[in-house]
């Protein structure tokens, strides 16, 4: 114990910074988004100490799995991740610096006001199976509306990554074998 | 307790052995370190043992001795191998990303042996029976994704990049079949706990055992299951990422010395695991096949399924040509993932439509019918023969 706080908190909360440090400072962007994992893995980690499992397994599949891997992807495919040719710091440092400390007030002070007056003193033991559950009877209408946005997103990536129309491909093809 | 019940339990006989010559507050620590030494342990040999199967039955394959040197008839290589493999040099191309080239394989190796900590080897033998331990798995499993492509992009090579990005993009696409065709298990056990999937299989019906793969459903997702693991493998017919004769070898080429014995390790580990995953989800686990073998210790049986499934892998190796990255994406999208969305209905309706012979005919009847119709609507566009090149001759 440490300041009230146990030893895995503080190393797991000083690897979620410090991985959030990175990803913001580093020069090379997939270094940026690799440093990143370290969070998206840190914050997997709080989780699980809180004895979410289900949150923290989601966290490393959804974030790990899938957003680092597209973070990645997408800067490999818009712009070569070879050279490091980005400034660290922009030169409108001190609004963004505004910004970032007026979101954290705002988030801080939600948060806070959020907590209960007396803080539990038993933690609510809740398995995958009653997340199922609750999933399937009291939130069975957002998990359907989020399935059909996803849906509806696939669709669309799907029709943007698609050619044109039938016509113009083979057109593209002679001239590709000029 | 009877002989065969001592022998079932003996590893945990073991463990609490050892666990009682430490004060009472290290116990829980010491227990666990024991079973993580054994796990470490016993995988990497058996990863030993496969290289040495896998090359000899490779040979048998095409019609020659494979490895023959090394100890009577060459069962030492591996030792060789391992000398070599230590004693090399390390050698590191110097316009490579240092930390994040040194970084990829540790990453993918303790990941890999991370997903073992739920893999149930035996009764009672499991590292933790966390009550989403599937889930554990699979989290873990996608996260090898980003090791591979560490180790691809800090390469600086043409060739690591390309085979990263292959081999990323064919796990990514063939994890969504895996993780569906899972969930049928997942369905009928009401639990995502790996010990209560193999506890859900444990029954017999006269000889024969109450496993998943005997049911419609249960055989349908665990041939998509063994098909998604070979993709995700990177395990021929699906090793498009190690193409030789287009990538060198893929996302590992600027590897060598040790850094690349850790990734041939992992490749092994990850495939050990993924298929001791298809027996735990749908060969009942540890379980005997039949109800008069019950004597044999559960551990056995789970290493000998293990071992079975190694045989297939090679033996599909020493089978099947390579797929085209085109062919290897349809495949995935527009036949596993329609036929997985599908054998999670017909699992659902198998629940519903209670006891009786009615569910085993509509069930697979409903599951062959779309197989056979999605094969046709799917070959139907297919022109088989010579493929024309636009860029090349």
């Amino acid at each position: 114990m440490i300041f009230g706080f146990s030893l895995t908190f503080l190393l797991t909360a000083t690897l979620t910074v410090a991985g959030a440090l990175a990803a913001a400072m580093l020069r090379n962007l997939v270094h940026c988004a690799l440093s990143l994992t370290v969070t998206f893995g840190g914050l997997a980690l709080l989780y699980l100490q809180l004895g979410a499992q289900f949150a923290g397994f989601s966290q490393i599949l959804v974030y790990i799995g899938a957003v680092a891997i597209l973070v990645v992807f997408a800067i490999l495919l818009t712009r070569g991740a070879g050279i490091p040719e980005y400034r660290g710091f922009s030169t409108s440092w001190f609004f963004g610096l505004v910004i970032a400390s007026a979101v954290f007030a705002l988030l801080t002070w939600s948060v806070v006001r959020s907590l209960p007056a007396s803080a539990a003193t038993a933690a609510p033991s809740v398995t995958v199976q009653s997340i199922g559950a609750s999933l399937m009877s009291t939130y069975v209408l957002p998990l359907e509306i989020v399935a059909v946005v996803l849906t509806v997103a696939l669709i669309g990536a799907v029709i943007v990554a698609m050619p044109e129309s039938r016509a113009p491909k083979s057109e593209a093809e002679s001239s590709g074998a000029k | 307790m009877s002989l065969a019940n001592q022998l079932d339990q003996i590893f945990v006989f073991l463990q609490h052995w050892i666990e009682g010559f430490f004060p009472q507050w290290l116990q829980p620590g010491v227990g666990a370190l024991i079973a993580v030494i054994g796990i470490v342990a016993t995988f990497p040999a058996i990863f030993a043992v496969t290289t040495v199967l896998e090359r000899k039955g490779l040979g048998r394959i095409q019609n020659r001795l494979g490895p023959n040197r090394v100890g009577p008839l060459g069962i030492l290589q591996p030792v060789a191998d391992g000398i070599k493999s230590l004693t090399k040099e390390d050698i590191v191309p110097r316009s490579a990303d240092g930390v994040v080239h040194f970084l990829a394989p540790v990453v993918l190796v303790v990941a890999i042996f991370l997903g073992y900590a739920v893999l149930p080897v035996g009764r009672n033998m499991v590292l933790m029976n966390m009550d989403a331990g599937l889930l554990f798995f699979f989290a873990i499993g996608a996260s090898t994704e980003l090791s591979i492509f560490m180790a691809g992009w800090s390469s600086r090579n043409k060739y690591s990049l390309l085979g990263a990005l292959r081999a990323v993009a064919q796990m990514i696409s063939y994890e969504v079949p895996l993780l569906l065709s899972s969930v049928v298990a997942v369905m009928m056990t009401g639990s995502l706990s790996t010990v209560k999937i193999v506890e859900a299989q444990g029954g017999f019906t006269g000889i024969f055992p109450h496993w998943y793969v005997f049911t419609p459903w249960g055989f349908a997702g665990f041939i998509l299951f063994v098909i998604a693991a070979l993709a995700e493998t990177n395990r021929s017919p699906f090793d498009l990422p190690e193409g030789e004769s287009e990538l060198v070898a893929g996302y590992f080429t600027e590897y060598s010395g040790f850094k690349f014995a850790l990734f041939f390790l992992g490749e092994y580990l990850g495939m050990l695991s993924i298929a001791g995953f298809a027996i735990t989800l749908f060969l009942g686990g540890w379980g005997a096949p039949f109800s008069f073998l019950g004597f044999m210790p559960s551990w056995a049986w789970f290493f000998l399924k293990l071992f079975a499934a190694i045989f297939f892998f090679i033996w599909l190796r020493g089978t099947l040509p390579r797929l085209r990255q085109d062919q290897l994406m349809n495949f995935a999208w527009k036949f596993m993932l329609p036929m997985t969305l599908l054998n999670l209905l017909v699992a659902g309706a198998w629940r519903f439509l209670g006891d009786g012979w009615s569910r085993w005919v509509i069930c697979s009847l409903v599951l062959l019918f779309a197989y056979v119709l999605l094969g046709r609507v799917l070959m139907r566009h297919q022109h088989l023969g010579p493929r024309s090149y636009r860029y090349a001759e």
